[in-house]
């Protein structure tokens, strides 16, 4: 035994040709992939010692002081599950309480879909997850299918179907010059698409963007998707957190189930209840009938087993925890409104400021846009400019996370911006 | 706007063929998925009123009183960390502190690979999470290679890499006529596959045999997988759960590190720490340099990514709270080894009861075997009548779960299988 391990050891050595792979390596032919555009961002932004720096490419709610907050309701719901709870493996589908309490939000209390057990729904891995299972099932149960997304979107968006080996397409979506919807080419990009086509769409406070259809053109909307037979998937990333009110952020996807459409959604807790690492949602698709949900809520667990089997416990036991107690939910939805009006705030004291600054552009789009992005219409070169003068951070497509500005830092920001666009139109 | 609403009710109403597709339906060809193996029989076992039921197809640990356990180094670490912890989102690789004390415990803490930085890892969804970025990754950077899977194994790796779309090939691993391992065809199996396949090979506690190969026999397979530059993938699920002792459980693993192998390991925290539904694990991948380790976990984050954007934070922070502090480790350690040795302690019951009701039988097997499972030899129809005369519930291929066999149970358990088996040879 010990002369052959020493044997061994000979054979084994860098140097040895003996019928080895040698070491060099399995992964010797693996690039760096290129970096994150939003977490580079927020890298440079910790490594710039001015005390001035302010990050505005963060996609989290800060308060006025600039800090990561946690709501009052979920630190009481942690109080009452601390030390009390097993954990469990939950089921495939995960949390049965948390995804009856999500659907209501999405649905509607009193959805005949819900009393009908129509709605195939599964537990997911936030808005992230809720989209990347839809996708896979979409590739196993539509696999000629396309996917058509607005332009733009969330970076992620592109990532999640083209893993899931689903093609993309897209549709027009913003308008620079106006900073505001392409109604026009939208509706026409819909009615091009060819029948029976996947849509997505951001139910509410659109990312990148921060421009939102207005209910009219949402009910036009689906009336072209119902004459297209057109499948409308919807991400809703920020209920409750765009105007203030769950009900009204979900104002587009009741448009659409009145007029019978049958949808999917994506929903997460990450931006609306300060969950964000705790990775909890859900993804829902409306089916015929109950036999029909069955059947899906199943193939759909049947695309998680293999993924990660079962999703966390935690998030989702906060998330029940808050909604099924009315209290709670009352200062839940408290809050809600109070982040979703301090972004709305600082959404007009920018825009103020700017105006007193005499600039020569308009700003009336911040105002406008919706939810927790300002689409702010700067260059590359401009944001650039922002960075390096003035040490302010956000993505380089102009894209301003409101919920990092504050009133100690508005009067710089507008200040700032005002210097790098003054001295024509952007 | 009026008018035209009520005719779009007219027109989408289910009877109308205007240019739409019906109602019927996107996802009528769904078939329900079939039933999983495991948690049917845990599904049946909770239906069944009677009062003598035993559920022993559970995979998760139960106390002598069959009730699901927390650790108490995990309630501490959770009254440390409650209320005091943000909800951030984690980096797209996970804590950093927590894949460092995962790391330290499958590759030693004084790890030269670990000190040389030369381990890409990341925070995973517990086993099957690590699993999965193993196998996507494995499929991206080695389009062409296949996966040796052994026989039999845990169900759900098939699963991970058939959705990853690695084709699966097995190896020789049990031979049902000793109930024990099958070393000389493994061996034959690791020198038939071609230069440089990848190996998946479970480190400690095989699931679901129970059958691990010896420290010798192991010494032979690294070397035999060295002379064919094969890849070794360890699914190390049971690290501490398996004999009491992590470090003993990693034997396998550090032989292999000795003999110069670049492996893949996925850990999990499930059972060893009893973190079951909070989805905690790390995958990692040895490199040949830093530069190549972080070439390759921004690539394993690319997959990570499009999946989840980033794991669950919660697990994430009971970890390191845990193995950071030397007491709670400690404790930690003590726990882990109370269950192993409960464990322990049941397979000497099982086998006593059965020799004592004077079975012709050998259960040589019940305490040869190691970890939570024993694979029982029991076939399909004795597991029936153990099901269906007794109100024993466990999977079908005979996999018996000792972490649900109690001192109130193990004598109804041994009597029953005796009944069923004592007619004849299995």
């Amino acid at each position: 035994m010990m002369s052959r391990t020493t044997i061994c050891r000979g054979i084994l050595t860098r140097d040895s040709g003996f019928g080895l792979r040698s070491m060099s390596s399995w992964w010797g032919h693996v690039e760096p992939a290129p970096k994150d555009p939003i977490l580079g961002v927020t890298e440079a932004f910790l490594a710039d010692p001015s005390p001035d720096k302010v990050n505005v490419g963060v996609g989290a709610y800060r308060d006025d002081n600039g800090k990561p907050v946690v709501l009052q309701c979920v630190r009481e719901a942690e109080r009452r599950i601390a030390g009390n709870q097993n954990m469990e493996y939950l089921p495939m589908g995960g949390s049965v309480k948390m995804m009856e309490e999500t659907l209501k939000l999405a649905y509607g209390e009193n959805s005949d879909l819900l009393k009908e057990k129509r709605i195939a729904a599964v537990q997911a891995l936030s808005g992230t997850g809720a989209c990347r299972l839809f996708a896979d099932f979409q590739k196993r149960f539509r696999p000629d299918s396309q996917i058509y997304i607005p332009v733009p979107t969330w970076a992620n968006h592109h990532n999640i179907w083209r893993d899931a080996q689903v093609p993309q397409r897209t549709f027009h979506y913003y308008h620079p010059d106006t900073k505001g919807l392409d109604y026009a080419t939208l509706m026409d990009d819909i009615k091009n698409a060819p029948n029976g086509s996947f849509f997505l769409l951001h139910a509410c406070a659109h990312n990148p963007t921060g421009v939102d259809p207005t209910e009219e053109q949402w009910r036009d909307i689906s009336y072209q998707f119902k004459v297209k037979g057109h499948f409308p998937f919807f991400d809703m990333a920020y209920q409750g957190f765009a105007s203030g009110d769950p009900e009204r952020d979900a104002k587009a996807i009741r448009i659409f189930l009145d007029d019978g459409h049958s949808i999917g959604c994506a929903q997460s807790y990450a931006k609306n209840m300060g969950l964000y690492g705790q990775r909890v949602g859900c993804l829902s698709v409306v089916c015929e009938d109950e036999k029909q949900a069955v059947a899906v809520k199943s193939q759909l667990q049947q695309i998680a087993r293999p993924m990660y089997s079962n999703p966390p416990v935690h998030g989702a036991l906060i998330v029940s925890t808050i909604l099924s107690d009315p209290d709670l939910k009352n200062l839940w939805l408290k809050e809600v409104k109070g982040m979703a009006n301090r972004i709305i705030g600082m959404r007009t004291a920018i825009r103020e400021n700017l105006e007193k600054l005499d600039s020569p552009l308009s700003w009336e789009h911040i105002t406008k846009q919706i939810g927790m992005f300002c689409y702010s219409g700067l260059t590359p070169e401009q944001v650039d400019r922002l960075t390096n003068e003035f040490h302010i951070y956000m993505t380089r497509n102009g894209r301003i996370s409101m919920a990092g500005v504050t009133t100690g830092n508005v009067g710089y920001l507008a200040n700032a911006i005002h210097e790098v666009t003054k001295s024509g139109s952007k």
